[in-house]
Order: structure tokens, then C-alpha cells, then sequence
């Protein structure tokens, strides 16, 4: 089963070289090429499930609900909410609902849940693994308009917000108020908090300031059934009983609908410095890596590497300038700290030691905003680059350090003339490797070539096959390879209490329901 | 071979957002970061090519303003100045200082340093005056070359490409000249490791306005700072006719 479907009415606004990341809205998709396989779907022969039929009595009643202008209907209305972002999945979506409260939500859940309704909830459509659009003719619930800023404690850090609050707004907001999000990455322009944090979204700051489930201080959800469960606390510490946020936390619309959310953001660093270093080979990588932790302690703030191959394509394919010449791998550390004079101290002890040393062949070092914007912004658009060259086949790993980089050399070597590039690039502080493979289009050999080898080499290496980007569509079949039977099992347990209809999100995350 | 002056200017950074002081008195500046006027950078890249072609012996980088204007200096020397000068302007001085003030400057320091290039981005983005280079050629009685976007040598001097309204236009000018910086003229590099390390050393001297003879009386006053006016909030129309009709209410078409 192919698809075909035409889409130039889209294609035509969309600038046909660069991806900016203002361009990284819905419709800000790169559709370079028109590839919409569903791969997952005619690999693993995934069926629709006996969901109800959306009904024009039930738009009708959608329409009591919300006004009309939320109740999107026309095909093209509904395309963009139909296609990922990495364009890998397309769904069939004929209706989205953009409610603008938790109550709107409420009511839309429970009447789906009655009419057995399949539901997709959907952000800010960043989700690199198929989540976030419809796979069938699931409804799209968008959550765009559920973008206010409820409250903040400047003395505490505690931010509450609606769930469709894009994350770089948040920033700028707390940032004014001098505090800043605790995490950090490239979808920021588009992507939302409740998106964020129903993937547990790693990025850029982790290293710093830990991972969603430490810094997620309350979140207000609703159930499948339409019950709002309210654990929407601004406390650090309330060990009141079982923590319930931690189930809407990365477990990616499968368990309720994260509506709100109250966060903890750290106090905005007053000095920040940037790093970008070439290096001769990985071993070096990893030898600077205990090196900055040993010589910058508490400032540092970022450890990322990427090889020649990942910031050779984005330089290319973007068109973006690369600060430093040609080498092998690259790393880009950063500092945050309280003290200028400290900080910079700091930092040139451990660069002067480091040159000498000769780990460090060269690079530059910044703590102008604008050049560490440019330099971050070369780190942040790997992901998207690789789109250019046609189709890419993304993978995000948790690998030991010292195997983190054994996968990249060994795709390539299997791989040869098949693939355009294989590279590796992410964030070594955190063990964290995403590998991409670009071709020209999709390609069913090369992709049987792919999986599950590489889930196998990850198993083998004691890693995750998914690190930050989730399971979604494309990988609840490979799931065990990172998690136990019997945790899987429980995993369907919780799911049958939380949504006994399996209304939410279903062909996601759990491997077949049995 | 020429000896090239280089004004640099330490301004906002252009990634920060600007604030206006509560007393709408000036703008904040108090922990805002501060770098190297982004024309000013590819004035000094430029002057640190022309030494790398042999064109130039020597690049000199001079900032008026306060101290932290060193920041900006050692800035220009990691990309590869050879030495620079700071003239300490700072306080109510500073706030008040002007294009006039800084070609004086820059005009005596080349007679001083026995510069036979000056080369100043076309604007600073702080003031966007757009007048240094002016002023500092009219004080030389030397020929100028402005909005340059390339800069080549030819036998009896330099052949400047000039980026005007029209399109661009291609001057013929002797040396000594004054040369004012635009956007395209090339991009400037980021200073490398080992140079950041060397600018540390090179020197880097200090002068007075008075030393140079220079007055900084104001010849203005700010009455008031405002925030430009905020764009009001757009609306989606359902289609092209409904655009028409709306434009032409607001009287747009
Ligand atoms: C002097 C003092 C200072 C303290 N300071 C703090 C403090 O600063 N912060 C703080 O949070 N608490 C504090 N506490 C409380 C207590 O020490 C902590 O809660 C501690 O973590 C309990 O550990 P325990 O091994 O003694 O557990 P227990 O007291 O043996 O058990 C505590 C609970 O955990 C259960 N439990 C124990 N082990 C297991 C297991 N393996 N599997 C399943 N359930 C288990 C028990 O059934 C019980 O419900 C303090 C207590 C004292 C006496
Ligand atoms: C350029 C780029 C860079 C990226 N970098 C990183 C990175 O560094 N680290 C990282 O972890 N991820 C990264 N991602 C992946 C992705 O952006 C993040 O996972 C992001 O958190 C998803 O947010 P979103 O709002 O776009 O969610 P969506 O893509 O809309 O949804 C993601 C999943 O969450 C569910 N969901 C969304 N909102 C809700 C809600 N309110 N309630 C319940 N379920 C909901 C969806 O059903 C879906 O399963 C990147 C993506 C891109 C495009």
C-alpha cells in the first residue's frame, strides 16, 4: 500500500534550501521530496483497529463544544497535522479539534471515550519516531491554542503553563525575568512544553539540569475517560503518596493528555562561554570529555560532539558557515556559571592545558551571544539537514561512552555505496549518539539492512534504542530490545487502567495489546 | 606597504534583546553583553587580509569608549591585529560622544601612527550615525571610499566596489584613504584558539582624548529614549478577496 497525495498547495510557500528555524512551524516542514510510505504500517501490517466512525452527528456535537472555526474538517485544513516532521509517517486524519481549555478536553475525552473515538493528542508535531500524527483515521487533538502562561515564582522558579506554550516563548519569557527552561533543543520554535514533556525531552541542557521527571514539578492531565487529574503542585518536594506525573512523563499520549504543566526553571547563568574544538579521533573526544569535567566542574554546561561527515552536511546542504576548518570530530563545550572573571579562568586553564596537551588541535572560544547563537545554531540544524539529500533514516541511542561512537564506522562499512552519508553526532555528556543515515529516497533494502541490526548492536552494548526521541509509531516493535517482558507487561497493565478502550494514541508505544 | 588603522566599536550584541531605561534616559547597558560592532568585524578581517596579502605591514585596532572597550580590542587582535589603542572615554563623556568626536580621534591617531588606511565599518548598530568615516576623511582631506564591499589594489592605489542605492558602483582612489565597511565585503573569521591565546600578549595602549588634543565637549543632549512603536497583532483572512478588501479599507491599496 502506497500513497500518493498531492500537496503542492503546501510545497509552494516552503523556500526549497534552507531550513530556518523560524520555517520549523507545521507547515514548516522540508518537503524536499514527497515520500509518504508508511513504512512501520506495510512492514509490520498494522491494521485499523474497531475504533468507532467519525459520524456527522459527531462533528456536530464537536461544534457544541468548540467554536467552529476549531473544528478542522477541509483535507487541507487537516494535512499539516497529518504529516510528521521527518515526513516518515502520514496518517488519515479527516478531523482536528483545537480545544482551548482543560475543560474543552475533558468534555472532547469523554465523549470519545462513550463513542469509542480514537484520539492522536498532538503538539508542537516535532516527534521524531511518528507519535504525534494519526496513523488511521485517529482524531487529531491539537493543542496550539492551549498556550498561556499561568503563573510564575521568581523566587522559586515555578512555572505553570498550558500545555501548548511553545518552548522557545518560555525561554524568552522566564529568560526576562531572569530565569531559563531547564531544557533546551533544536524543535524549540515549535515544539510545545506538554510535547515536551509527554516525551520526556532530553536536548541540549540535560547535562546541567537533569531530565524532565527531576525538573517536572506538577502536571495537570486528563484521562481517556475525561477526568482531569489534578497533580498540578508547584512543590519540590511533596511525598504525598505515589507520583503520579511520572506517568504522563514520556509516556508519549498513551496514558492521558497532559493539559498543563508547572516546571522548575534554574536561575538564568550570567556567564556563559562556548567552546568549538576540532580533534583528531573519537578516543579524544572522550578524553577531553573527562577532562572538562575534571577542570570545569560546576560550570559545565554541555559537552556535544559531532563528527566530520554531520557538520560537513549541514554546512553544505544549509549553506551555514562553519567557525573553525576541517576535522575529523568535533566538540562543542559549553560553560554557565554566576562569574565572568571566574568562569573565564576557568575555562582557559583547562583550553591552555588541553592545547598543550595537544587533545585540542584547534577551534574558537566566544562568549559574544551572537557567535554562540551561530555556533549552537550549526549544532542544532544537523538534524534537519540530512532532509536535503533526499530521505533520512534516524536513529537515537544510549550507548555506553566507551562504545558510543562503534556503531557509526560499522553502518558504514555495512552499508557502503548504499547510503549518501552515515554519521553520528549528540550529546556525549549524557551517553546520548544519534545516528543518521541519508539516501537519496527511501529504500526497503536499505532499511531491512538497518533494522533490527542496529537495535541488536544497542541490546548488545547494553544501550537504549531510543534515548530521548520515545517509541512512538516506528518502534514499539523493537522495544524489547531495551525492556524487559515483565516490564512490558505492567506497562500494559497501566495502559488497560488509564484507557481501557485503548482510545489514546493506539499503535503507539505498547507493542500489540494481547 | 600600508600601515591600516581600524576603528572598532564595542556595542549591544545583536543577539540581545535591548531594554530602554525606566527614566527613558538611554537604553540598559548595566550586565548586558557587549561585543565588536558586527561592521567593525569585517573591517578588521579585512585589514588582517591585507596583511596576509602583503599589502599591509602592520594593522593597529583603536576603540574609543570605556574600559571594557579592551574586551573589544583583544577581540580584534585574536582575528589578527597587530597592536591597539584604547582612548578611554567613559561616564556622561561617553554617552554623549559622537561620530565628530571619534573621526577627531581616529584622525589624529593616523597622523600620529602614520597610518595610511583607515578602515571603520559603514555604522555601528547601536547610534546607526553612519558618519565616521565621513567625518574622518573630510578631517584628512583624504579620499574615501565608502560602503565598500571589495577592496582591491591596483598600481597607483586601491580600486573600491561601492554598494549604492542603484546597484554598485567602482571607484579608483589613491592612498592615503578612508574606507567605510559594508555587509558583503566578506565574512569575518572567529579568532582561533591560539590566537586568543596570543592576542593576550600583544600590546594594547592607552590614551586620553586629552592626550590627543581631542575636545569632547556634548554638542548634544538626549531628551528622550522610546521603544519603537509595537506592531499591532495580524489576522488571518479566509481568502484573497477578503485580503483586497481589507487592504483597501485601510486605504494600502
Ligand atoms: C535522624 C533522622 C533524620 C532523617 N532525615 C531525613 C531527611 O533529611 N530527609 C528525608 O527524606 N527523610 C529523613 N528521615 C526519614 C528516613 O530516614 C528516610 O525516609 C529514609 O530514607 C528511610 O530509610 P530506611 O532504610 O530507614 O527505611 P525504613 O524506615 O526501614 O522504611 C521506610 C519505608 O520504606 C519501606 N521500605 C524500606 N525498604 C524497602 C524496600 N527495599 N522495598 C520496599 N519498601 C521498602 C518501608 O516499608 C517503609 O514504608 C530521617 C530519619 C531520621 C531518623
Ligand atoms: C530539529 C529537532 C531537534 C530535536 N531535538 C531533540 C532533542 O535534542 N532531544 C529530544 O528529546 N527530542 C528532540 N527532538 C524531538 C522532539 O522535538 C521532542 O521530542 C519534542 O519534545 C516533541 O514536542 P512536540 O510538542 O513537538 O510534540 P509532538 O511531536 O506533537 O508529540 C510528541 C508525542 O507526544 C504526544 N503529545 C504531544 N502533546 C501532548 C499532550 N499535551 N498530552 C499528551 N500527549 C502529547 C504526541 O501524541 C506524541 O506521541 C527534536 C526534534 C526536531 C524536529
Amino acid at each position: 500500500m502506497r500513497f500518493s497525495f498531492a500537496i503542492q498547495t503546501l510545497s509552494s510557500d516552503i523556500p526549497s534550501k534552507s531550513i530556518k528555524k523560524s520555517e520549523m512551524k507545521i507547515y514548516g516542514v522540508y518537503y524536499s521530496q514527497l515520500i509518504f510510505l508508511n513504512y512501520v504500517l506495510e512492514k509490520y501490517k498494522v491494521i485499523r483497529k474497531q475504533f468507532g466512525n467519525i459520524q456527522p452527528s459527531d462533528i456536530d456535537y464537536f461544534k457544541t463544544i468548540l467554536s467552529e472555526d476549531r473544528v478542522l474538517t477541509d483535507e487541507n485544513d487537516v494535512l499539516p497535522f497529518n504529516i510528521d516532521w521527518i515526513k516518515n509517517c502520514r496518517g488519515q486524519s479527516k478531523l482536528v479539534l483545537k480545544p482551548k481549555s482543560t475543560e474543552e478536553v475533558s468534555r472532547i475525552m469523554r465523549y470519545c471515550n462513550e463513542k469509542r473515538l480514537a484520539v492522536c493528542p498532538q503538539g508542537g508535531n516535532t516527534g521524531l519516531v511518528g507519535g504525534s500524527v494519526p496513523v488511521f483515521d485517529e482524531i487529531v487533538l491539537s493543542f496550539m491554542l492551549m498556550n498561556k502562561i499561568i503563573s510564575l515564582d521568581e523566587l522559586s522558579g515555578a512555572l505553570v503553563c498550558e500545555t501548548g506554550c511553545v518552548l522557545e516563548n518560555l525561554d524568552s519569557y522566564v529568560r526576562e525575568r531572569n530565569l531559563i527552561m531547564p531544557l533546551d533543543l533544536g524543535a524549540k520554535g515549535s515544539c510545545h512544553i506538554g510535547g515536551n514533556v509527554s516525551t520526556n525531552a532530553g536536548g541540549l541542557r540535560l547535562l546541567r539540569y537533569g531530565n524532565l521527571h527531576g525538573s517536572v514539578l506538577g502536571v495537570e492531565a486528563v484521562k481517556a475517560d475525561g477526568t482531569v487529574i489534578d497533580c498540578l503542585k508547584t512543590l519540590k518536594k511533596d511525598n504525598t503518596g505515589y507520583h503520579l506525573k511520572h506517568l504522563f512523563i514520556g509516556s508519549e499520549g498513551t496514558l492521558g493528555v497532559v493539559t498543563k504543566v508547572a516546571i522548575h526553571c534554574p536561575a538564568l547563568p550570567k556567564a556563559v562561554s562556548l567552546g568549538f574544538f576540532g580533534v583528531e579521533n573519537f578516543e579524544i573526544v572522550l578524553r577531553l570529555y573527562a577532562s572538562a569535567k575534571s577542570s570545569l566542574g560546576e560550570i559545565l554546561s554541555a559537552f556535544e560532539m559531532a563528527d566530520n561527515d554531520s557538520i560537513s552536511s549541514t554546512v553544505q546542504n544549509l549553506k551555514l558557515p562553519n567557525p573553525i576548518s576541517d576535522y575529523p570530530f568535533y566538540v562543542l563545550v559549553e560553560t554557565s556559571g554566576s562569574d565572568e572573571t571566574h568562569d573565564a579562568e576557568k575555562l582557559t586553564r583547562f583550553l591552555d592545558k588541553e592545547m598543550e596537551s595537544g587533545l585540542i588541535i584547534d577551534g574558537t572560544v566566544t562568549s559574544e551571544p551572537a557567535k554562540m547563537q551561530t555556533i549552537w545554531n550549526l549544532r542544532e540544524s544537523i538534524a534537519g539537514a540530512g532532509l536535503i539529500d533526499g530521505y533520512v533514516f534516524k536513529y537515537d541511542v544510549s550507548i555506553p561512552l566507551a562504545n558510543y561512537y562503534s556503531l557509526v564506522p560499522l553502518l558504514r562499512q555495512k552499508l557502503g555505496s548504499k547510503a549518501i552519508k552515515v554519521y553520528g553526532y549528540g550529546h556525549v555528556g549524557d551517553g546520548n549518539i544519534h545516528i543518521n543515515v541519508t539516501v537519496p529516497k527511501y529504500d526497503q533494502e536499505v532499511c531491512s539492512m538497518l533494522e533490527p541490526y542496529i537495535f541488536e548492536e544497542v541490546a548488545k552494548l547494553n544501550g537504549s534504542i531510543s534515548a530521548e526521541h520515545g517509541v512512538g509509531f516506528r518502534k514499539p516493535h523493537y522495544i524489547h530490545y531495551s525492556k524487559d517482558v515483565t516490564a512490558i507487561h505492567l506497562m500494559k497493565q497501566l495502559k488497560q487502567l488509564m484507557d481501557p478502550n485503548h482510545i489514546l494514541n493506539p499503535y503507539k508505544v505498547l507493542p500489540e495489546l494481547t | 606597504m600600508s600601515r591600516v588603522l581600524v576603528g572598532v566599536k564595542r556595542v549591544i550584541d545583536y543577539a540581545v534583546k535591548i531594554r530602554v531605561k525606566p527614566d527613558k534616559s538611554g537604553v540598559v547597558t548595566d550586565g548586558v553583553k557587549h561585543s565588536m560592532n558586527p561592521f567593525d568585524e569585517i573591517a578588521v578581517e579585512e585589514a588582517v587580509r591585507m596583511k596576509e596579502k602583503k599589502l599591509a605591514s602592520e594593522v593597529i585596532a583603536v576603540s574609543c569608549g570605556p574600559a571594557q572597550s579592551q574586551e573589544t580590542l583583544r577581540t580584534a587582535l585574536a582575528m589578527g591585529a597587530d597592536r591597539a589603542i584604547h582612548v578611554e572615554v567613559a561616564g556622561a563623556e561617553y554617552d554623549t560622544m559622537q561620530p565628530i568626536h571619534v573621526a577627531k580621534i581616529l584622525a589624529k591617531l593616523s597622523k600620529d601612527e602614520k597610518a595610511d588606511i583607515v578602515i571603520v565599518g559603514k555604522q555601528a548598530i547601536d547610534d546607526d550615525s553612519n558618519q565616521t568615516a565621513q567625518m574622518t576623511a573630510a578631517l584628512l582631506d583624504w579620499p574615501q571610499g565608502t560602503f565598500a564591499s571589495k577592496v582591491e589594489k591596483t598600481d597607483a592605489g586601491l580600486t573600491v566596489t561601492r554598494e549604492i542605492d542603484g546597484g554598485l558602483e567602482t571607484i579608483k582612489t589613491k592612498v592615503p584613504v578612508v574606507i567605510s565597511a559594508d555587509l558583503r565585503l566578506n565574512e569575518p573569521r572567529y579568532a582561533t584558539l591560539p590566537n586568543i591565546m596570543k592576542a593576550k600578549k600583544k600590546p594594547l595602549k592607552k590614551l586620553t582624548a586629552k592626550d590627543l588634543g581631542v575636545d569632547l565637549a556634548a554638542r548634544i543632549k538626549v531628551i528622550s529614549v522610546e521603544d519603537p512603536p509595537v506592531r499591532q497583532a495580524g489576522s488571518i483572512v479566509p481568502d484573497v478577496d477578503t485580503l483586497v478588501t481589507k487592504l483597501k479599507e485601510g486605504g494600502h491599496v
